[in-house]
């Protein structure tokens, strides 16, 4: 079972993005659990949004224990890293996170998703997309094709170039390695 | 049509004689509810009438109709409930001043702003009558009451004021001395399209009256005829003259947009726009 | 056509309600819960429906219960605090016999608590809640396909045995996503409530000589002038103020329900069959308690779990054969200790039962159950 952990700041579309790659995976043809964080959390706080991915039934609909975090803000890095294990995976938002765990982490990938989103797309508001581009391309939790299916199926008409833009500019900066 | 044949077309047969106290006038006012509903001519399954907790909610059950007799102060979100559901039937509310105006007062004044299709017909007796004579919203201050054995200090609601301000439609006021005009009041309540409030100056000689001294229930009755003036009149009077006396008559009546005609528009744009 | 999606708890309830036919919402926003008011806002108008978002929850039960005697399907949706303001109308749909569903997804409580942790502090509110002796129906589903099923359920048992019912949520079921997929909704038959035959002037509202003890119910507008009243009432819906009214009246509302437990008292039973210990879990705990029965079963402890699905009424007949055959049962609830009465009450000393709960704004955690069952095993002495 994968279990991927969304972390940042209310705003950053984490929400939205867990939901996506939820949708991705029904499209594989697997099952999805996506649960999140609410409250005065979800409003400028930090916001997290779990899913889980797996063949088998998923009885359990919460994290036990993290393989993937993606932490788009310092603070949800700080809160929200601290159960991912020495073998897990963390991707970072490089423009916000700049102090990582201060345990051994093998595989962080540090990455301008948001300066990305911004230069290259013109719109911080694609961050999310650029994220679950690179969180793809480096976990293969979902395949490529049904990603792009589930992003444009809850993305608004008129954007759905920019959005496959963002897609493949984050699977770039993944390539191009943390 | 003669009271004995309103009382075999509209009340239930076997149901009378009432709870109400010898000298209430609520069997006035409830006479003068069939009288206007006569003249509608509206058909008696078309009709609900709901009404709330106390001495005039009983009416509901004397009634020849489509009756709920609800739970404390609920009376308007029950009607609402029925005329949303059912926007063809004509709805009926019986209340009184602490179950409309107290326990009720939050669904009164949204009932008034969302100025929903309801005649609401308010036996005003100023108290608490079925347990025993307690202070209401529209209890006269200085009065007494069980459970103001000194004297109220609370002021009392213009009901039609607060009507008005909430955003109804129509706000009348009759009495129950003033029985025929009440019929007229109640019948251009039930036919304007919005919310009406009619508040009926009730009698309650037992909870009410004996506790300040008001006399018996034709004294009562002579009270309403002295102090009611018409509105037009009234509004000629000083402040001095104002002060012991209360206007009587249509006291307010606009048009506004009906809700359940404005939500109607709202299915028809759903179903355009599509569903799911 | 059916078609599967990825499906958040609340809107599967959402479109529950549309599927059983359900025409009519009013209701008060209340954070866990809003997501059900949202999409029915959008839903019930696209089929004539309405939704209407009232003053405040008593008169969000009251609108919708005012629209059942028009003859709808009805719904009013809630949490914690705002199903303690329903409770009243909650007793007068059970004396009046009106159909509703009310839903709660629970939160943290009591008062404003957390509006939007986890919990399932209000079992017993949904149980004894509102004044005086009562049935009620409660349902609790555990996944979002459950959801949906346990909706249209709780709408087929409304109207069938003229009752409030609860569909009673937690924060877990609420607002998590999870595939589901919905049948064509043409194909789910309609729920509806039996209607009364004879001549208008006979009709009579609350009599039980029908074999079932559920009198039919006329609709408001088409013929059958019937009194509505929260009073103990004659057959007709009349005031009655004997003693003999009262008796009749409440052994009917009892007998309607306890007569036809078999066809309400829903359970499940997971990996059970050669279980030892038992868990008994419910709504978004059963989660943690499949995954601690498999995880436990892998440590050989003989495991499995009895979810009671409908909740009150109590599964008896389920829980003494539970009691009977395993050696430890395990209650776990969000909460300080509600359920587990009842199912200690019941087993009456069969087999021990404990509890493990927890309420700190975190679902129980299978790890948690799986350390539970293995203490029951140690205690046992190892079998």
């Amino acid at each position: 079972m994968r279990q991927i952990r969304l972390s940042g700041t209310g705003g950053q579309g984490l929400i939205l993005a867990g939901i996506i790659l939820a949708e991705a995976a029904l499209l594989d043809g697997r099952l999805a659990v996506q649960s999140q964080s609410y409250g005065p959390e979800a409003r400028g706080g930090s916001s997290k949004s779990e899913v889980l991915i797996d063949t088998d039934p998923i009885h359990y609909p919460k994290i036990t224990l993290p393989d993937t975090v993606l932490a788009m803000s310092q603070e949800a890095c700080d809160k929200y890293t601290g159960d991912l294990p020495e073998n897990g995976l963390l991707i970072t938002d490089s423009l916000f996170v700049a102090r990582l765990p201060d345990r051994p982490v093998k595989n962080v990938f540090s990455l301008p998703i948001t300066r990305t989103a911004k230069e290259q797309l013109g719109k911080v508001l694609f961050a999310n997309i650029v994220a679950l581009g690179a969180l793809v391309k480096i976990t293969g939790c979902v395949s490529a094709e049904s990603l792009k299916k589930a992003v444009l199926a809850r993305v608004p008409k008129g954007t759905e170039t920019l959005n496959e833009k963002a897609i493949s500019l984050g699977a770039e900066l993944a390539a191009a390695g943390g | 049509m003669f009271m004995e044949q309103l009382i075999e077309k509209y009340f239930r047969p076997g149901r009378l004689p009432h709870i109400w106290c010898p000298g209430c006038a609520n069997g006035i006012i409830t006479g003068a509810l069939v009288k206007a509903i006569y003249r509608t001519g509206l058909d008696k399954d078309n009709i609900a009438v709901v009404s709330g907790i106390g001495c005039s909610s009983r009416a509901s059950g004397y009634l020849d109709f489509n009756t709920v007799h609800s739970a404390h102060g609920r009376a308007l979100p029950f009607a609402t409930g029925i005329k949303l559901a059912a926007p063809q039937m004509t709805v009926i509310v019986i209340t009184g001043d602490g179950d409309a105006a107290a326990i009720g007062g939050n669904h009164f004044i949204h009932a008034a702003r969302r100025n929903i299709d309801l005649t609401v017909l308010l036996y005003n007796n100023n108290t608490y009558g079925m347990t025993g004579g307690q202070y209401s919203p529209l209890t006269p201050t200085n009065s007494k009451a069980s459970t103001a054995p000194y004297g109220t200090v609370d002021r009392p609601f213009d009901l039609a004021a607060l009507a008005r301000g909430a955003g109804a439609t129509f706000a009348a006021r009759g009495s129950a001395f003033h029985a025929p005009m009440l019929v007229d009041l109640i019948l251009s309540g039930i036919r304007h399209k919005g919310f009406s409030l009619v508040e009926a100056v009730a009698s309650c000689p037992i909870s009410y009256g004996r506790q300040n001294k008001l006399g018996d229930a034709p004294a009562m009755l002579k009270w309403q005829r002295d102090h009611a003036v018409p509105a037009a009149a009234y509004e000629k009077l000083n402040d001095e003259q104002k002060a012991d006396k209360f206007p009587i008559g249509v006291l307010h009546q606009a048009d506004a947009p009906e809700y359940t005609e404005e939500y109607a528009k709202i299915i028809a744009r759903a179903r355009k726009e599509g569903g799911h | 056509m059916s078609k599967t999606l990825l499906m958040q708890g609340n809107k599967a309830v959402a479109e529950g309600a549309v599927a059983a036919g359900a025409e009519f919402f009013g209701g008060y926003p209340i954070t866990p819960s809003t997501e059900i008011a949202e999409e029915l806002s959008a839903l019930l108008p696209t089929i004539g429906g309405t939704f209407i978002q009232m003053e405040d929850e008593i008169a969000g039960i009251g609108v919708a219960l005012g629209a059942s005697l028009t003859g709808k399907k009805v719904m009013t949706a809630t949490s914690g605090p705002g199903f303690s303001l329903k409770q009243e109308l909650i007793g007068y749909a059970a004396l009046a016999e009106i159909p509703i569903v009310i839903v709660n997804v629970q939160r943290v409580g009591p008062s404003t608590g957390q509006p939007t942790a986890p919990a399932q502090g209000d079992v017993m509110q949904a149980r004894w809640g509102t004044h005086g002796d009562h049935p009620i129906i409660v349902l609790t589903p555990a996944s979002v396909p459950e959801c949906f099923r346990l909706t249209v359920r709780a709408y087929e048992l409304s109207e069938k045995y003229r009752t409030p019912v609860i569909l009673l949520m937690d924060e877990i079921i609420g607002h998590m996503r999870e595939k589901v997929q919905l049948p064509a909704y043409d194909s789910i038959p309609k729920p509806e409530r039996k209607k009364p035959l004879g001549p208008p002037e006979e009709y009579r509202a609350y009599s039980g000589a029908q074999t079932d003890l559920v009198p039919p119910m006329a609709a408001f507008g088409q013929g059958r002038r019937w009194h509505v009243t929260g009073l103990i009432h004659d057959e007709y819906g009349f005031p009655d103020g004997s003693g003999k009214a009262t008796q009749e009246l409440l052994d009917r509302l009892f007998a309607k329900i306890n007569n036809h437990l078999d066809d309400i008292v829903e359970t499940e039973e997971y990996r059970l069959d050669d279980a030892d210990f038992a868990l008994v879990a419910y709504g978004g705990t059963a989660r943690a308690a499949y995954a601690a029965v498999d995880l436990a079963r892998a440590e050989g402890v003989k495991a499995g779990l009895l979810r009671p699905i409908t909740i009150w009424p109590l599964a008896e007949k389920q829980l003494k054969a539970l009691g009977g055959q395993v050696k430890h049962i395990i209650v776990a609830e969000m909460n300080r200790g509600q359920y587990v009465l009842e199912v200690e009450r019941t087993v009456a000393g069969r087999c021990p039962v404990t509890l493990y709960a927890k309420c700190n704004n975190e679902a129980i955690a299978p790890a948690e159950l799986l350390a539970a069952l293995q203490k029951a095993k140690q205690h046992t002495g190892g079998a």
